[in-house]
């Protein structure tokens, strides 16, 4: 290793630890795209992943709950522990992490169904009961998402002629249904106006409260708004973390400086 | 030094779309004169009776051999070219095994169908004593469209969007779960397209049923059960056209016309299927 990760203004932080990477390195194929990632995401707050295009962010947030396994070349060394364990393990069951792992991704994809079926999609396929229970968790995850007072009159109409903000809360419903711990979110406004880009901000503000938020962004005032820590990315590395207000105030690093002021990316 | 007068581009252009538009033609004129010779001179033979009788040239017999046939043989590939196209599609990894299988779908496709039809008497009449039957007919068709429809299936198993299949894995499903829960409904309309213009083409084919299913009768046309001979239009149309004399001109070429409205027919269903089944779903 040339350049040790304790070289580095990484400051892990403080109290109940939800996530933790030790020595992660991804490869697709030949390329390595993670280099050595050693970070400490804590529990029940949001943390913010920045960085330029193809740095690496997204593949980081995809090896949390191992959707980079779906890639036939993708490769993955040293370990990530969810609450203390290993979520590499030979006999984990992948099924399970994902479900206490939810993922919101880019662009909002909803099933072509009724916005109740997708929502109840997670627990129907995790084998949930009775109906009169099911019809709780869907508008308890549609309250939840802050999108039950819009649809709870057309709860049997195709989730497609939702509008995108809608769409991308659906998706969010449609992960707290199955009833996860941790939130892994990317880019999840990208694809939408700044209205549907507030409301989804309030909504993580107000999810936080109960889940471990995980969020990948490349609108640094999005980062600075939503989350208590920032984690920098460039190539491939983690090149500094810490607190939200530390990175934007006050970054240790050159390029981070550079980067968080609009010099380049 | 230039000898021929300089082409313009707007002249070479004129020349090309000339060209391009009458290679375009040929395409539609041998099918317009196909079904116009065809229909001009079975007229007179063409009517309800001709369809509906049992009676010596009449087609009833054949239509409801064709028609079982052609079902049978969808309910047999069905099962087998979806489930192959679901491995290719879902589950199988680049590799050795998958070019293997690729390079004998695409093999079974060059099989000419008279070589189905002789190892179709070998397997499914002889060695598994079927007999010449339709059973037998619907195995051997069932093996000339396999490749049709798992390639068939398998277009319209990628067609579904990964971000579907990428949301149903992010939220616990395992692979099983997402192909039966959103890949196979969302790909449905286009795998049952593909299987009735597959099995379309079954319904014209002579070859694969002429040593397994077919014959020819005046007195027991009906089958009884699948272990019974079958009418079938392709094979009437065989018979009456080199191994009966004196069968009149026209006779022959309504028997013709009937085939083809058929297989046309089956293309219909399939487009109006496809159109059916696409509003319903979309993304």
């Amino acid at each position: 290793m040339s350049e040790s990760n304790t070289d580095r203004p990484i400051e892990q932080p403080e109290g109940e630890i939800k996530i933790e990477t030790r020595g992660l390195n991804l490869f697709y194929d030949a390329f390595r795209a993670l280099t050595d990632i050693n970070v400490a995401i804590p529990a029940r707050q949001i943390t913010a992943l920045i960085g330029p295009s193809g740095c690496g962010k997204s593949s980081f947030l995809r090896c949390l709950n191992r959707m980079n396994d779906l890639i036939d070349d993708a490769r993955v060394e040293g370990d990530v522990l969810l609450d203390g364990g290993s979520i590499y393990e030979d006999d984990t069951d992948v099924a399970q992490l994902r479900k206490r792992v939810g993922m919101v991704f880019q662009t909002p994809n909803p099933f072509p169904m009724s916005i109740y079926d997708n929502v109840a999609y997670g627990p129907r396929l995790h084998g949930f009961g009775g109906r009169d229970s099911l019809g709780e968790v869907v508008e308890k995850s549609l309250r939840g998402a802050a999108l039950w007072d819009e649809v709870k009159d057309n709860l049997r109409k195709s989730a497609l002629d939702l509008s995108g903000g809608q769409q991308q809360r659906l998706s969010i419903a449609r992960v707290l249904a199955v009833g996860p711990d941790v939130l892994l979110m990317d880019e999840p406004c990208s694809a939408l106006d700044p209205t549907a880009t507030f409301r989804i901000e309030e909504l993580m503000l107000e999810l936080m409260e109960r889940y471990t938020i995980v969020i990948v962004t490349h609108n640094m005032y999005q980062a600075s708004r939503v989350s208590q820590h920032t984690g920098f990315f460039l190539l491939g590395e983690l090149i500094e973390y810490g607190s939200t207000v530390g990175i934007f105030e006050n970054p240790k690093d050159q390029r981070t400086d550079d980067y968080v002021r609009g010099r380049f990316g | 030094m230039r000898v021929l007068p300089r082409v313009t581009p707007r002249i070479s252009q004129a020349i090309a779309f000339a060209l391009l538009w009458m290679a375009a033609l040929m395409v539609i004129l041998p099918v317009t004169a196909l079904l116009v010779v065809m229909f001009v001179k079975g007229r007179g033979s063409l009517s309800w009776s001709l369809v509906t009788s049992t009676e010596a040239g009449g087609l009833l017999a054949p239509i409801v051999g064709t028609t079982a046939l052609v079902t049978l043989t969808a309910v047999i590939v069905a099962p087998v070219g979806v489930a192959a196209a679901i491995y290719l599609s879902e589950y199988a990894r680049a590799g050795r095994l998958v070019r293997l299988i690729r390079l004998a779908i695409v093999n079974l496709a060059g099989v000419p169908s008279v070589v189905y039809g002789l190892f179709g008497l070998a397997l499914f009449v002889m060695l598994l004593h079927f007999g010449r039957c339709l059973l037998a007919g619907a195995c051997t068709m069932a093996l000339l469209v396999l490749p049709l429809v798992i390639t068939a299936a398998e277009e319209a198993l990628r067609q579904v969007p990964r971000r579907l299949r990428e949301a149903s894995f992010a939220l616990g499903a395992t692979r099983w779960q997402t192909v039966r829960r959103v890949v196979l409904p969302n790909a449905l309309p286009g795998i049952i397209t593909g299987l009735i213009l597959s099995v379309g083409r079954a319904a014209g084919e002579t070859a694969p049923i002429l040593f397994t299913a077919a014959f020819y009768s005046l007195t027991d046309p009906f089958p009884k059960s699948l272990f019974d001979p079958i009418e079938v239009l392709s094979y009437r149309l065989f018979v009456i056209a080199t191994e009966v004399p004196r069968i009149e001109e026209g006779e022959k070429w309504a028997t013709a016309a009937v085939l083809v409205a058929l297989v046309l027919g089956l293309n219909a269903l399939a487009v109006i299927a496809r159109a059916r089944l696409r509003r319903a779903r979309r993304w």
